[in-house]
């Protein structure tokens, strides 16, 4: 069997003084869509920055193409092709929307995504390339953030809350670029409230609960009431 | 006519005062660090050029070339070793790290060099001048002084706002966390800043070096009027701070012209008034 | 039904330690019948310099606010003495008091304009405020400029009229003042004030709405430690009797070798300065010899504990063996668990 692109394993976190996570462990294999689905403070995002390096843990609790990468210097992990839209976007705000699409490229991979191919994804990005990144909409806020972490070409891509604070027509639209996201190549992990949307996009699913895994698997495999009881913990 | 030779003296003082601002803005804006040793070190840098000058022969200008790599350098190397593992923590930690560090340069200054003061020898550009007509001249090496804070303040807009390095700058300064995630390791980046501060310094350091005399004690004087000049101009505005340090040059000389004992004084008093009218100084950026 | 609790803020430590102290204290204050003039002198600096770095830990440790700039008030209070002195006939001894009222009245204006700087620039905007005092006291010819001035020979016989009698009474009011400062900064981190002030450490925000004026708060703890700051200035120069405004106001004598102090024995605790400043004197009197090499000593040292244990020695300790001679924090004691 090949080894998983990343790969979980017992991993336990804590947030300042309150731990997050439980052993947590699932792989996520190659050109992989995995949604990550759970509560507000279930540990989703928890979860994702312990992955990039922003929360320490230990370096075998996660393996990237079978190297141990836990507690790795954020900036480390992210030359290894690893990249994060994070909750809230938190776009540098006194860059234009091309600076922080540029400096998400500077120190990346070689790959499909530039400027050029992104403005194609996005085209309203285009049109606001010199603006200030502060001027833009929620929508478009967001398609900056996407779009800056695919930038450095990463073969992980991981989201966080991506239609947080958006219309749903807004979210139509972001969602819409995924599958030409997906088709390149990188495999994704997306956090997501809107379970039935993540549910659709995804290839498989984990559902945190108070900082475990309470359910996991293909969206197909159960059925509506039993992710609602792994969602809430009846 | 005597008023007017003070403002014109005054305004190419500022010059000075903004470069020792500049350095001072810089890694504010970038880290939120203030130095209490920025002072020292451009006195640091002053007796740099003094041994280079002494070992070749070269003028004081190109002895430069050899103290502004070396104090880029050093710069690099202070923020990697001491500073960093300051940053993220209270206030208090850089303070008290740079005010150790001050004393250390004064008094390592003091073993080295005795507390006589010193000074370079320019040659004739000292005390060259240009007349203007109506009697009204200015100084050559006043005006070089003036012209190099320009240069220093568009290279750094330069920097700032068109390169790869500015772009991370500006990205840590916004938001650290997230500009890691970017592939940039903040510890160099934090250190780049205080190298090119440290450049700066370097810059301000030959020129106070060939102005005026200096001895080990001069530096906290250096560092209070770059201060000045940085809140006077507002906070994260570089050509604020020429503004600034204009203001101050002009306050200070005028002082002078009521009596030498106020010089300096006129200054902090002009930096007070402006502080009780404009908190956030004339030309506010940052919040 | 209640639980049978009471509030206690006293440990065995801290009263064993007390009545130690109190054996301490008498022997200090017998000094001057054990030892002679030169260790009485020194004594004397180090009660002072207790008094700076405690004042200096209440400001910048308890309220927040960093000041490199407490030599204006060392160096005012020193003046103000010595012009009631001279001018007016006041007693030294009555214009060490004079000049914490006078220096209470001058930081009253000065605290709304430095407040509007904030963090490291709040600490630089003191120093410049005090070297607008040195420079201004430079000016004033009647107190001889920038050369200083030197106490009038009658005037310090008018304190006491033998030497010996002379250094044990500033022997005394030094010890009085350092003791005194340390008692009134216990009492007031013990009292409500105290309450507000650890409030206001641990959030600004949360602290505002829980009805804190915290304008009112910082400007008194700022007003109050000027005060008391221009006492123990006026003291340093009344031991001295000699003022100049280098001297007066100087940077490193006032503030760098105080923060050093306070650093080095512990920020934030009562006990931090007295262990700094004792510290601090062992380091000076063992490597005076050295000159200026000692002064780089002292600076590597105080990174040293600031990168390697930014409690200080005394926060350390403490907290490794959880001992505290001045204890601030409540407990809850339940009876029955004792």
């Amino acid at each position: 069997m090949a080894e998983p692109l990343l790969s979980v394993r017992n991993l336990s976190a804590r947030y300042g003084d309150f731990q997050a996570l439980f052993g947590v462990s699932f792989d996520l294999p190659a050109g992989h869509v995995l949604a990550l689905i759970g509560a507000n403070g279930a540990g989703k995002s928890t979860l994702l920055k312990t992955i990039v390096g922003l929360l320490p843990c230990a370096p075998g609790m996660i393996l990237h193409r079978g190297e141990g990468i836990g507690g790795m210097a954020p900036d480390r992990i992210a030359r290894r092709g690893i990249a994060l839209a994070p909750e809230g976007r938190r776009l540098f705000r006194s860059l234009s929307v091309e600076e922080n699409l540029v400096i998400g490229g500077e120190r990346g991979r070689a790959g499909p995504w530039s400027l050029d191919s992104l403005y194609r994804l996005f085209p309203i990005l285009r049109e606001k390339r010199h603006a200030p990144s502060t001027s833009l909409s929620g929508g478009q806020q967001q398609m900056v953030a996407i779009a800056r972490a695919l930038m450095s070409n990463p073969e992980i891509l991981l989201l966080d809350e991506v239609s947080l604070g958006l219309a749903p027509v807004v979210i139509r639209d972001v969602y819409a670029a995924l599958p030409a996201i997906v088709a390149t190549g990188v495999s994704v992990v997306l956090v997501e409230q809107d379970v039935t949307r993540a549910l659709g996009v995804a290839h498989s699913f984990i559902c945190l609960q108070e900082g475990r895994i309470s359910l996991a698997g293909a969206p197909g495999a159960f059925t509506r009431a039993q992710i609602t009881a792994a969602y809430f913990g009846t | 006519m005597e008023i007017l030779n003070a403002l014109i003296q005054g305004v190419l003082l500022g010059g000075l005062y903004a470069l020792f601002a500049a350095g001072l803005s810089l890694i504010f804006g970038v880290m939120r660090l203030v130095n209490i040793a920025h002072g020292d070190l451009i006195v640091l840098s002053a007796y740099l050029a003094l041994v280079v000058v002494q070992a070749t022969g070269l003028h004081p200008f190109v002895a430069a070339l050899a103290v502004v790599p070396l104090m880029a350098l050093t710069g690099y190397v202070l923020q990697r070793v001491l500073l960093n593992p300051t940053l993220g923590r209270d206030l208090l930690s850089p303070l008290l790290v740079t005010f150790g560090l001050s004393i250390i340069i004064q008094n390592a200054l003091l073993t080295h060099f005795t507390a006589d003061s010193r000074r370079l020898a320019a040659g004739p550009i000292e005390t060259a001048s240009l007349g203007i007509g109506g009697g009204l001249s200015i100084g050559l090496l006043p005006l070089a002084m003036f012209l190099a804070a320009v240069a220093v303040i568009v290279a750094l807009e330069f920097v700032f706002s068109r390169t790869s390095l500015g772009r991370a700058f500006r990205a840590t300064s916004d938001d650290a966390e997230i500009a890691q995630l970017m592939g940039l390791d903040r510890r160099h980046v934090y250190a780049m800043a205080m190298a090119l501060s440290a450049a700066i310094i370097a810059i301000a350091g030959v020129f106070l070096a060939v102005r005026t005399n200096f001895d080990p004690s001069t530096g906290p004087l250096r560092l209070i009027f770059g201060f000045e000049a940085v809140i006077i101009g507002g906070l994260g505005s570089l050509w604020g701070t020429l503004a600034g340090g204009v203001v101050l040059g002009v306050a200070q000389a005028l002082g002078a012209q009521i009596d030498p004992g106020y010089q300096v004084l006129a200054g902090h008093i002009v930096f007070f008034l402006i502080l009780v009218v404009r908190p956030r100084g004339l030309f506010p950026r940052m919040d | 039904m209640a639980p049978h609790v009471k509030i206690e803020r006293g440990t065995r430590t801290s009263r064993i330690a007390g009545r130690l102290a109190l054996v301490l204290l008498a022997a200090l204050a017998a000094a001057p019948w054990w030892t002679g003039r030169a260790n009485l002198r020194l004594l004397g600096e180090f009660y002072t310099f207790v008094a700076l770095a405690s004042l200096w830990n209440l400001l910048a440790g308890y309220a927040g606010l960093v000041s490199v700039g407490q030599q204006a008030f060392v160096g005012f209070g020193g003046y103000v003495l010595f012009a009631a002195a001279m001018f007016y006939g006041v007693p030294p001894l009555l214009a060490i008091v004079l000049a914490g009222v006078v220096g209470a009245l001058i930081a009253l204006p000065m605290a709304p304009l430095l407040f509007r700087l904030h963090g490291a620039y709040f600490a630089i905007g003191t120093w410049v405020a005090a070297e607008v005092f040195r420079l201004s006291f430079a000016q004033v010819s009647v107190l001889g400029g920038g050369s200083g001035t030197s106490l009038p020979a009658r005037l310090v016989t008018g304190i006491a009229a033998t030497r010996d009698q002379r250094d044990m009474l500033l022997y005394w009011c030094a010890l009085a003042l350092g003791l005194g400062t340390v008692a009134m900064i216990y009492a007031l981190l013990r009292s409500r004030a105290g309450l507000a002030l650890a409030a206001i450490r641990d959030s600004e925000i949360a602290s505002e709405s829980l009805g804190i004026d915290i304008f009112r708060t910082k400007l008194a703890i700022y007003v109050a430690t000027a005060a008391v700051t221009s006492m123990v200035g006026a003291l340093i120069f009344l031991q001295k009797l000699r003022i100049s405004p280098d001297a007066a106001f100087s940077v490193n004598d006032w503030t760098a070798y105080v923060i050093f102090i306070v650093v080095i024995g512990g920020i934030g605790t009562i006990e931090g300065p007295i262990v700094g400043a004792i510290v601090f004197f062992l380091l000076r009197e063992t490597l005076a010899d050295l000159g200026t090499i000692y002064l780089v000593i002292l600076g590597m040292v105080a990174i040293a504990v600031m990168l390697k244990a930014p409690r200080g020695l005394w926060g350390s300790f403490s907290h490794r063996t959880g001992i505290v001679l001045f204890p601030l924090r409540r407990r809850v004691v339940h009876p029955d668990a004792r």
